[in-house]
């Protein structure tokens, strides 16, 4: 089965990133025809219709968030596009707007409309440096043929969109980092209350989007919410970008239509073929390295014995116990030759060098089980170091500013809930664990 | 009015007020220890997450309860509230994360530190920490460094609370300090070791809440607890000249600014009576003081345990 394409539809036409060929394309009626026929609220109402959720990791309904806006009068209002995509295993935003850039810039144009806002930005991470460069070649392309600029198609609307390169932070994702980064400051996350909605940039209400949500409302309205929401399951509409990356034969960005098994998407041949090497499939983590991993058994069925699906309810089926999350689409896939404690290890060491050192439990905490899983994994471990590492992760959890913490706690207590026998296997055969992997752990007998 | 419950005491506050400052209207047990939050110096909370207090019910409207702890000091009430500070075990087990996290790469160098008897991360371990540690890692470490002539700075007994950067925001006209670095990494630093030059600077040794920041001109001068605090008053054309002077037979050893039981400074006609650092610094001679009357300590701690009037009329007991 080949999935439908909303986003990289015309990923294939040569010159796609210049605005002539994506004119040609189709590109920009939508706007016209939104600015032209429909109010503000008309757009939002066929986003709330489409179903989409945030594609940035939460999967908050994004048409909800927009009615959230505070409109309070004669106080602008900001749309900033999320587009420091830093999460290791994912790369879908960037793909995107390299490839698509007028796609977001449309998208942009689009949103800011529906939330009346004049001014938008794309903070994009600092270390894309050649993809800020193509974003602002397709805003200056944008402003020549009047897509941008004083009075939009004659509609009256007025639209400066701005892209601003991040410090090379992965905390500046985090909404309010990045608004704090956004106005000069130091990108540390702020407490909330207030939220952006209310007291955003500048202290003013504003949206944060990621870049494929922000993408996605160009077919949502080109098509119609109905049409968008038909596509997939329940509520996971629409396509998806999922970057597929690890031991697999065919990685890469794919966009797939929300409700494609799982197994498919490993083993199908329009998508991954299969894991590399003829190898065996070991683990997977299936939205980005802050989901937790899922074991082999886990990864195409669930707890229950039903199909897995890319779905944001299937992935979650079972909680931590027996699932994970969709998150942001980064598929990581490990084979038999893979240690997880290495894997967890290297998580971690990323998390403790991102936190923002802000708040006590993740800057300490972050550290703390780097240090303890880098023990683990040199076989200077211990037996209580298990049981250490998945107390700090609880006294971590939920008890953060912002959530970093959970994102760096999750894997790790999921490594130790699935993997256990490995890392004590790294405790009692500290030697070997230094020249060989563990391979496979066996599946639970299930009565 | 809101009508809020914490710990089974109902209280009424204004709108607006947080969780911390409603606790503080009661006292008593139901008030959360803070580290960071610090009522007079806007901006500050949130960060060091020992306030952390459970929400039984939102509110009258919505009385689900919150699924995460919150920091009292920075969510506000609603009507109807009803929040578990002391009587919830869940806060008791999560804040005492929070004191291992806070302990993790502390020195524990109480015995030359300066803070000792006065430091509320003592207070807070005592109540909330184990006996053992399990952290088995180097702790990290950093120089001291002096700040300027009358300050030092001992990195490696901080938190973190931000109050400093807070003090140099609001009291003075140009901040050179502030945090560098992140995550595990991040200190509190003067750029290039830059010295702090100006009339308040010294107020950021008051609000410092362990002994990060210290006052050289009483560095291992004396334990706090054998100095008699007495209040006494000055003409001063920068500040209030409203202190407590510390004092060992007749000679003064080291002047503060007047705390209240948090810590924190005093208000006096209703402006926060912070102390300029001709006050604090220069005038250690009893005769540039009118001096007052003994200073009552109102605090559970150490430094309350000596010969003047204390407030404890129960030994501070352990709960879990």
């Amino acid at each position: 089965m080949k999935s439908r394409k909303l986003l990289l539809e015309h990923l294939d036409v040569p010159g796609i990133q210049g605005i002539e060929t994506y004119v040609k394309q189709g590109g920009y009626t939508t706007l016209e025809k939104a600015l032209k026929k429909m109010s503000p609220d008309e757009v939002v109402e066929e986003v709330k219709k489409s179903g989409l959720r945030g594609r940035g990791g939460a999967g908050f309904p994004t048409g909800l968030k927009w009615s959230f806006l505070a409109k309070p009068e004669g106080i602008p209002r900001y749309l900033v596009c999320n587009a420091d995509e830093s999460e290791p295993g994912t790369f879908k935003d960037r793909y995107l707007m390299e490839k698509i850039p007028h796609l977001l810039v449309e998208g942009m144009i689009l949103s800011s409309y529906a939330l009346g806002a004049n001014t938008s930005y794309i903070y994009i991470r600092g270390e894309f440096m050649y993809v800020l460069e193509i974003l602002q070649k397709a805003i200056q392309e944008a402003y020549a043929k009047g897509y941008l600029g004083k009075n939009i198609f004659g509609s009256g609307f007025d639209h400066d969109l701005v892209v601003t390169p991040g410090g090379g932070a992965y905390i500046c994702g985090e909404e309010t980092a990045l608004l704090e980064s956004l106005e000069g400051k130091r990108g540390n996350p702020r407490i909330k209350p207030p939220f952006p909605a209310v007291k955003g940039l500048w202290a003013s209400p504003t949206v944060v989007n990621n870049v494929e949500s922000i993408a996605a409302v160009v077919p949502i309205i080109r098509d119609g919410g109905d049409a968008y929401a038909s596509i997939g399951i329940g509520k996971s509409t629409g396509t998806k970008l999922i970057s597929a990356c690890g031991n697999l034969a065919r990685p890469g960005v794919y966009e797939i239509e929300l409700g494609l098994s799982v197994e498919e998407f490993i083993y199908g041949d329009d998508y991954c073929r299969g894991i590399a090497n003829g190898k065996k499939l070991k683990a997977c983590v299936p939205g980005g390295s802050s989901v937790p991993i899922l074991p082999h058994f886990l990864v195409t069925k669930t707890a229950a014995g039903e199909n897995r699906l890319m779905t944001y309810e299937s992935l979650a089926d079972g909680g931590f116990q027996s699932g994970s999350m969709l998150g942001s689409g980064g598929f990581i896939v490990f084979d038999e030759d893979q240690c997880i404690v290495r894997n967890t290890w290297n998580f971690t060491r990323f998390y403790a060098h991102e936190s923002c050192g802000q708040c006590s439990p993740c800057r300490e905490g972050t550290g703390w089980m780097e240090k303890v899983l880098h023990r683990l994994e040199t076989g200077k471990g211990q037996m209580h170091d298990i049981d250490l590492l998945a107390d700090i992760n609880k006294k971590i959890e939920g008890n953060t500013i912002c959530p970093l913490g959970d994102a760096a706690a999750w894997p790790v207590a999921a490594a130790i809930r699935h993997f256990r026998e490995e890392f004590e296997w790294h405790v009692t055969h500290p030697e070997e664990a230094q020249k060989r992997n563990y391979g496979l752990i066996q599946q639970p007998v299930v009565a | 009015m809101v009508k809020v419950t914490i710990d089974g005491i109902e209280v009424s506050v204004e709108p607006g007020t947080t969780i911390l400052n409603a606790a503080r209207q009661i006292g008593g047990d139901a008030v959360p220890p803070a580290m960071c939050y610090y009522s007079k110096l806007p901006g500050t909370g949130g960060k060091c997450r020992t306030c952390l207090v459970e929400v039984a019910a939102g509110s009258a409207a919505d009385p689900r309860p919150m699924p995460k702890l919150v920091a009292s000091c920075s969510t506000p009430v609603q009507d109807g509230m009803v929040v578990n500070n002391k009587t919830s075990e869940r806060v008791h087990n999560n804040r005492g994360g929070v004191v291992e996290f806070l302990l993790a790469n502390h020195p524990l160098d109480c015995p030359i530190c300066d803070q000792a008897g006065e430091c509320h991360l003592q207070d807070l371990g005592y109540e909330h920490g184990s006996a053992k540690t399990r952290y088995e890692e180097e702790r990290r470490t950093f120089d001291p460094i002096d700040i300027g002539n009358k300050i030092k700075l001992h990195m490696n007994r901080c938190i973190l609370c931000y109050r400093c950067v807070f003090v140099a925001n609001q009291l003075t006209d140009q901040r050179v300090h502030g945090v560098m670095h992140r995550g595990e990494h991040a200190e509190i630093s003067t750029y290039i070791e830059k010295a702090v030059e100006n009339d308040f600077s010294g107020n950021m040794i008051d609000v410092c809440p362990v002994g990060a920041l210290t006052d050289r001109t009483f560095r291992f001068k004396s334990r706090v607890w054998f100095l008699k605090p007495m209040e006494a008053e000055r003409s001063c054309t920068k500040c209030c000249g409203k202190a407590v002077v510390w004092m060992f037979g007749n000679e003064i050893y080291r002047i503060t600014a007047r705390k209240d039981k948090y810590g924190e400074v005093e208000e006096i006609d209703q402006k926060t009576a912070w102390l300029c650092n001709d006050c604090r610094f220069e005038k250690k001679d009893a005769a540039d003081w009118n001096i007052l009357g003994p200073r009552v300590i109102n605090r559970q701690s150490v430094i309350s345990q000596g010969k003047y009037a204390t407030t404890i009329d129960k030994p501070v007991k352990r709960i879990g």
